[in-house]
Formats: structure tokens, sequence, C-alpha cells
């Protein structure tokens, strides 16, 4: 049958050509569309409004938009590494890939190009731009390969003191090189602040060991005698050296596909297109930076996103239009905030201004008020930008009587949450208005911060908005007599945090008394488990004593792991996966003789299943009789610390990977927490240790320890993010001990580390605080908390099986304690044994014709 | 006919924590209440894993009902009647039990479904 379906390419896969897809696919649009994506790089869509923070994370995969399946659908295609050479408007054909590819519909979105000023020498070796990931790799790779060849520091310039250059020099800067901003205009960042706000930027960045020079042409760039770039020459006979050249100067559209193709274009570049998105030719749509839409070039990815949405309406018969976008940004630049909104710069006629200042912090902060002081009109944030979320959405509006309190430090909360009109826009990345917020509680029946980003998509780009989402989504859920839950179940009114603090506050040590004092009924499998998750992480007694065992699931109470057949596994501790030869003897021996099927772990230990709950004293006996202690498989709590060999044997080590383990997992042993903790230490950057998939990774640098936080695998895997840089042993662990006992005070239950520093108000940068600045002024009480771990440990299975009382939970039964589970049925695969399937069991049971299941027992 | 089969003693089993028990050719799952005292004999088969496990679930109460829930998915089971409370398809067998001396008696019946 011939293909009915209609043909859309789409030629550019930057990030406003995902969105135009995913707002495709998102509408079933795909169902009539076949969508071929053609991008020039490599990389499918990737965020490159963060590119910078490849620096940190120095993996150009975190960087991806989407998780993939998009480009996975039947339907949809993207060609990476294809260059479109040509448009046949005639033929309604594109070349690519040395053939044609016919279209129905084209959507150009073909972005801009870095642009590079006529400057005599810019085409050195060692002169970059700033705009893709290759870009920015490469730049990466020539300041490291150049320090290592001079010895010294690298001497780096950027040309440009906009957006972008501040970026770029945050980037030199991060790799460690003496750092020059060279601005032509009067003051930095020219386009968004004023000269006042500019002077504050450039002092607060001069703070940070950044020079600055505006007021300054750049004239010439000199090579030294190896043809690299060395010498900047400024107009006015000035010079300094400088071993790299970034150019962040601005941007051009790349418009040269639609002028060869004869369509029309804006008086300075750029695809001219209507408001429906569409250019001079009716099959032909322009979209993001290359387009001009409304008298402009929009150069920011949110009015981007809007053109997509228009246009993917368009494509389903909508008849949706862009009109222009807000023009608003809020950044982080080498750590400094930078916003401005609206009519910044107080273009209005009549305009009033009410400015704060102050140098010393360092903060510049102005709001552009109508005439009569009553309408917001917009302004400019710099060193703090708290209040741009709130203010943002405010343009346009009355501010109320006193619009100061808006700009005061620790002032009075400004108004948000109900008071927002509905067609305020919170998300401006996204579009997201007030109004659509507060419809996904009401229409929807979000009620968790998670669910209204994935049903309005709101703080899905930058993330700024996410503290006013939330207030949104809380109030309007009030609104709606909803309760705001955050009970741990229906036992406990109060968050796992808040019951931390009751029991650490308090005298409490047992479940009975919390829940007669602070809760209701007898408990449940929920709030059970986290009283003696609690009591565990407060060293109130031992997990399995008196009361507290009544808390345990059975996984705890029998310090086992329960398996599909009602036995369990048996995994004891291999610090940082180093035994030796006697210990994996006496391992196997153990496991020979109960007949334990036997696997190793991706924790770097061994696993040893079958074990009937009768024999677990037993098993462990002959274990702890050869040194071995609980590996805390079964708890919420530290598994392992994985490691690789490091320097002691490995020819690429640059430090001792396998003792900082050992020590660090001989350290945090037995450490109850919300949720089980996995840690690894790497030995040098080839990272073998996979450490970025752990809640707590390290690897080893020349300098020291560089810490990374946040990581896991399982369901949703994630990368762990870079926490501290070049850390001594001592300040590792120091920084390690605070982490994971914030972790434990605050973290909800079963909430791993990765969306705990989400929720984290303030996120990875407020835990970041509370670790080394002492933000909260907890510090010592948390270092206080975990020497008492570190003082009170003992190994549960040593102290348990000391203990005749402890060891009567064994018994398989309480009339028949050493009577194994006559149920048990298991057959042989690959030399050791499993449990029977239940077709195999039919068979054998029937087989050796002794009904099992009624069997009449005596005792 | 009812005939009673003595168990252990009341002392043997640990307020809120459950222990399994042979009574006439069934596993059986006792538990004692901390703040009734009463003691409930229910199926150790989980009926959802097909393992003899429900005797080391957790003891608590939803809206009231004293419970068991599953070791191994959390499904919870009303310690009185044996309904599963999250499948109203599902339940446990009850066992009649009393106290008799100290000591925890369980009434053999005959199982009242197929296994």
């Amino acid at each position: 049958m011939m293909n009915q379906k209609k043909k859309l390419a789409v030629v550019g896969a930057g990030m406003v050509a995902h969105r135009l897809v995913e707002a495709m696919v998102e509408r079933g649009a795909d169902e009539a569309w076949d969508i071929e994506v053609f991008g020039d790089e490599t990389r499918p869509p990737y965020d490159r409004v963060a590119l910078t923070s490849f620096f940190s994370d120095r993996d150009p995969e975190d960087l991806l938009l989407g998780d993939g399946e998009l480009w996975k659908r039947p339907g949809v295609r993207l060609y990476r590494g294809s260059i479109v050479s040509g448009i046949d408007r005639e033929a309604k054909q594109i070349h690519a890939r040395n053939t044609t590819f016919d279209y129905d519909r084209l959507v150009l979105a073909t972005g801009s190009y870095a642009t590079v000023p006529p400057v005599e020498g810019s085409d050195l070796p060692g002169c970059f731009v700033y705009r893709t990931v290759d870009d920015v790799a490469e730049l990466r790779a020539w300041v490291l390969d150049r320090e290592a060849v001079l010895g010294r520091k690298v001497k780096g310039a950027v040309v440009g003191g906009g957006l972008l250059g501040l970026e770029a020099a945050g980037a030199l800067t991060a790799l460690g090189a003496d750092t020059t901003v060279v601005e032509f205009a009067d003051w930095l960042m020219p386009l968004q602040v004023d000269q006042a706000g500019g002077g504050a930027l450039r002092r607060i960045i001069e703070q940070l060991g950044v020079s600055v020079r505006t007021s300054t042409a750049t004239s010439k760039l000199r090579a030294g005698r190896d043809g690299k770039v060395t010498r900047m020459q400024f107009a006015d006979g000035d010079k300094i050296p400088a071993d790299v050249v970034v150019f962040a100067t601005g941007v051009r559209p790349r418009d040269e596909l639609a002028r060869e193709a004869g369509l029309e274009l804006g008086e300075r570049g750029g695809v001219l297109a209507d408001e429906a998105c569409l250019t001079s030719d009716d099959s032909i749509f322009a979209i993001g930076e290359v387009a001009h839409i409304a008298g402009r070039v929009w150069g920011l990815v949110g009015p981007g996103y809007s053109m997509a949405e228009v246009v993917a309406d368009r494509l389903l018969g909508g008849d949706a239009t862009f009109e222009g976008a807000d023009l608003s940004t809020k950044l982080k630049l080498l750590g400094v905030d930078v916003a401005s909104f609206g009519d910044a710069f107080a273009a209005t006629n009549g305009s009033l201004e009410v400015v704060y200042a102050d140098p010393t912090a360092g903060v510049y902060k102005k709001l552009v008020m109508s005439d009569d002081a009553q309408t917001l009109l917009g302004g400019m944030l710099v060193g703090d930008a708290s209040a741009y979320t709130n203010l943002r959405p405010m343009v346009g509006r009355a501010l109320g009587s006193d619009p100061t309190a808006w700009l005061l430090p620790e002032g009075m909360e400004p108004p948000s949450g109900s008071s927002l009109p509905d067609d305020a826009n919170v998300c401006s990345c996204n579009n997201v208005t007030a109004g659509t917020i507060r419809g996904a509680v009401t229409d929807h029946q979000c009620t968790d911060i998670a669910a209204v980003k994935q049903c309005t998509k709101a703080g899905t780009s930058c993330g700024s908005c996410v503290s006013l989402v939330k207030k949104l989504m809380e109030t309007q859920m009030a609104e709606e007599g909803l309760e705001v839950s955050t009970a741990l179940c229906e036992h406990f009114s109060v968050t796992r945090a808040q019951l931390f603090d009751i029991v650490r506050v308090s005298e409490i040590s047992t479940f009975s008394e919390l829940i007669e004092k602070h809760g209701t009924g007898r408990g449940c499998d929920i709030c059970r488990p986290v009283v003696a998750s609690i009591l565990g992480s407060l060293g109130k007694g031992h997990v399995l004593e008196g009361e507290n065992a009544t808390l345990q699931d059975t996984n705890d109470h029998v310090m086992a792991n329960l398996q599909k057949d009602g036995t369990y596994s048996v995994v004891p501790r291999i610090p940082g996966g180093e035994v030796t030869p006697a210990g994996l003897i006496a391992i196997g021996q153990v496991a020979s003789d109960f007949g334990l099927y036997t696997k190793i772990t991706g924790g770097q230990r061994i696993d040893l299943f079958g074990a009937r709950i009768e024999q677990l004293p037993e098993i462990w006996k002959r274990l702890v009789d050869a040194g071995f202690e609980s590996g805390h498989a079964y708890g919420k709590s530290l598994r392992t610390v994985k490691s690789c060999v490091g320097q002691s044997w490995c020819r690429y080590g640059v430090q001792d990977s396998t003792t900082l383990a050992i020590d660090l997992e001989l350290r945090y042993r037995g450490l109850r927490s919300p949720h089980k903790l996995k840690l690894a230490v790497s030995g040098c950057a080839r990272e073998c240790a996979e450490a970025r998939g752990k809640d707590v990774g390290i690897i080893a640098t020349d300098k020291g320890w560089n810490l990374y936080v946040g990581g896991n695998g399982g369901f949703t895997p994630r990368h762990a993010q870079l926490f501290a840089e070049d850390l001594s042993t001592e300040e590792l662990v120091r920084a390690i001990d605070r982490f994971l006992m914030y972790y434990i005070r605050t973290a909800d239950r079963l909430q791993r580390t990765a969306p705990w520093l989400e929720s984290i108000e303030g996120g990875i940068d407020a835990v970041r605080a509370v670790v080394f600045d002492d933000s909260l002024g907890i510090a010592a009480d948390l270092d206080a908390a975990m020497a008492a771990h570190v003082d009170t440990y003992e190994d549960e299975w040593a102290a348990t099986l000391a203990d005749e009382k402890k060891l009567l939970r064994f018994a398989s039964f309480v009339n028949a304690p050493e009577t194994p589970d006559p149920d048990l049925v298991y057959v042989e695969e690959r030399g050791q044994r499993r449990p029977a399937d239940d077709e195999e069991r039919a068979v054998l049971i029937a087989g050796a014709s002794i009904p099992v299941r009624d069997a009449e027992v005596t005792v | 006919m009812t005939e009673w089969q003595r168990v252990c003693e009341l002392e043997a089993l640990v307020p809120d924590r459950g222990a399994a028990a042979l009574v006439g050719g069934h596993q059986v799952a006792l538990f004692r209440l901390s703040d009734s005292g009463e003691v409930h004999a229910v199926d150790h088969l989980d009926p959802f894993s097909q393992a003899n496990v429900m005797a080391r679930g957790l003891v608590g109460s939803r809206k009231g009902v004293p419970t068991v829930a599953s070791p191994m998915h959390k499904q919870s089971f009303d310690l009185r009647t044996g309904q599963c409370l999250d499948d109203p398809e599902v339940s446990l067998q009850v066992w009649p039990t009393r106290v008799a001396d100290g000591w925890v008696e369980v009434q053999v019946v005959a199982r009242s479904r197929a296994a």
C-alpha cells in the first residue's frame, strides 16, 4: 500500500527543532506525518543553554534533551552529521547525504553562527568560538594541553563582555586560566543591564579573579614562534599575553540555505516569516534564531520554543500565531546572578526608576515603574536575582503600595501564589501561565510538583520557576480543599524529616511511645520501618533490641534478604571489594556446606542464596568465625564502596582508591538512612569504579579528590553531579560526613539522594552551602552525629549470635524450630540449585508422589 | 468435631511480631497483638507469591483494622477475617485460637479451599 503519510523535513537539530518534534509527537501528529530531521552536528539535540556545565560535568551525554525515545519512534528519523546542501522548492526536495529527500512541508531551524570580528590573526590556532559542544570540547583540550606544554597557568582572553562572553570567561576560569574579558562597550552586558548594573557586575567579577577591560577594541592577535596565538593587541596600543582567545561577540542567523533558495530575508539577515512562522514560500516555515518574525530575530530559546509550538499547531490545521515574546533573562554567570526583564532600560515615556544598590554586598537592583509608580514595567537585578521569579510575571501589573519592598534583601515576602493573575507567564522557557498550572491541579488532578511539571512542562527547561510553580500548586490545592499532604502514612501526619527531628530532640526511643504521643493506631509497614531507621540513625539501640524488632521488615529483622521462595540470601561485607584468598575459600566452603547458590554482585561482593531462616545463625557463625561481618545488603543503609584497584597496581592510577574505599566503607558501615546508599571511588579520570552512578562518587585527580553526589542506577538512572573539586582526604571525609547526615535528617522515606537534592530548596548549591559554608549552622551537629555513629558501630550479626534471646526469631516454626519449610523445591542449573518454577514443581512433586501441601506433620 | 492443638506458650510469641507454626499439617502464621492481647492465626502461605512467609510480615492497622502485610509484595490482610484489603478476591484462611493455662491453642480444621 502507498504510504498515505505526509512528509515533514526539519533542517537543523538544535533545541528548537527538538521541541518541534516533541510537540508534534505529543499532539499525535506523527500519525499523519513522517518527520525527518537533519542536523550537522554528530550529536542528537542537546541543551545549548547549559553548555558551560559541560566543563564541570564533562559528559556531553548529560546535556542531551529528552531520553532519546523520541528518535526511536516509528515515523521519526534523525539524521546526524548531515549537512543539507540545497533546497529545490519547485520539486519540493532537499539535498543531503548525497541524495534527495522529498518534503510536503519544510521547517528551517538552522539557528545561528557565532561571528568572529575582522581582527587580524583571529584564525590563529588557539582562537575559538563558543557555540557547540565540540567548540567547548576543543577549547577545553587546548587549555589543558597548553597548560602542560607551557608549565604555567594559561592566559585566556575573551572578546565580548555579553552573556556568552561571561559564560566563556567562567569556563576558562574553571579550567584554571587567568582570564581577561574585553568589551567594546563602556560596560559589561550592555544589552541586559545599564551602566550602574554593569559596574556592579564588573566589581563582582573582578573579585572572582577575572580581569575586565571595557571601552576596548581588539586590533590584532599575534602568534608565537610555534605559530600559536600568544598575544592580544588593542587599538589603544596596549597589549596582553593570551594563550587562548575566545570570540563571543555575537551571532548571525544561518540563513544561507534560504538565501540560495530565493526566500525573502530580513534586512540584517534572518529568514523573513509571518506570524504563522511561514516564509515567503508557503510550504516552508522558519523557527528559532534563523527566523526574522515580528520585526526582529529572536536570540533566546524561549521564543524559539513558542515558534515550534506554533508550527506544530499549524501543521495540524490550527491557527496559532507568534507575535513576539518575552525577552526576560535570568542567568548565573561565574556564579553571579544577573536578570533583566520587561522594559529594563526605562524606554517608556515618563517611567520612574526605583534603585537599590549595595556595592559592598555586590548587589544592584532596579525596578522600572509607570509614571504613577503603580505598574511594574521592567527591571534588572545583578548579584541577587532571587526576586526575579516573583517579579517577572508582575510586569504590566500593579505592584502594590511599596515597590521598594521587592528589592530589599531580606525584606517582606512579596505576594505570590494566589495573587498572580491566570494569564501571568510563569515559565517563560515553555510559555506556561499561572492559570495552566492551577488547571493542572483542578482539571488534571496533579497533587505534587513532579506531576505538575510533567503535565504542564513548566520548570522543565531552566528550572528557575520551580519554586513559584510549587507555590502556585500548593495554593491552588489549598483552595480546592485538597490537603497538601506531606504525611508519612495514616498513622503519622508529619514528614519523615519532621519525625526525625521529633525523635532527635525528644527522649523518645521506642515506637510505642512515639505513636502514642505523635501518631495514631498501631502503625503499618510504612511507618514502622521508618521509625526503626530513624532510631537506628540516631544510635538509639540495636535494630533488633526489644520493641525495635517489631518495626523491622523481615530483611532487617533476620538480617538477610528475602527471596521469592521465602528463603534468604546472605552477603558478608567485603570492604572496597578487597578479599584475601583465604577469605574467598571460607565463603566458598560455607556456600558449599549449605548448598547455597553463589553469585558475584555489582557491588564487588558475593551473594549466597537459598538460606532457610533457621540456617541463618549457623551460616553466620561460620562467617563471623572466618572474620566476616554483616554486609547490610538487607538494610536501608550503606551497601558498598566500590573501587578500582588504583595507584597501587594500575599504571594509570593517580591516587590509592582501594584504601580510600575500604576506609569509607568501614566508616559508614551500618549507617541507617532513608534509602540504600552506594559509594564508589575511582583512582583516575578513567572512572573504572563507575563512581558517577553512585549516591556519593569520588574520582581521583592529581591534586586530590573530586566529589560527586546524587547518582544512582536502577529504574531512573542519574549521573552524580560535581560537588567539590581537588579535596584532600580529610576535607573529603568531612564533606561526605555532612552530606550523608544532612540527607539522613531531611530526606523523605525511600527518597534517594538524587530526588532529595532536587527537592531541597536551592538544590545542590544549597546543600553545598550547608556542607562547606555551614549556612545553617548545623555543621558541628552533623559532624558529632557521624562521630557518634562511627564510635558506636557494632557488627549486628556478631551481636545477635551472642544473644540467645535474639536467636529465637530464627525458628522456622515456633513448635518445630529446626524443621525446614516442607514446600521448598529446587532444580539444578549450571551446577547450582535454584527454586523450581510452577511446571517443574508439579512434575517433581507428582513424581515423588508425596502430597506435600497436605502432608501430615506430627509435632 | 473440634480439635484444639496446643502450639506454644503465650510468652513465646513476641507482641506485634508473627511466628509460624505447624498445625495439623498446615503452616499457620500466629500473631499476638500488643494492645488487645488477642492471638490471631492465618495461613502462613502468601496467596500472591505462593511462598510460606506471612508470619514474617509487619503487623499494623488500617483504619482501625488490625493487619498483617505480606513481606513479599506488601499486600495487607485483615488479621480477624483473613480478607485481603488490597484485592477483594483474595483472602487467607483463618484459624480459631484460644489461650489456655498460658498456652496458645489453635483449632485444627480441614482446609476450606484448594491450596
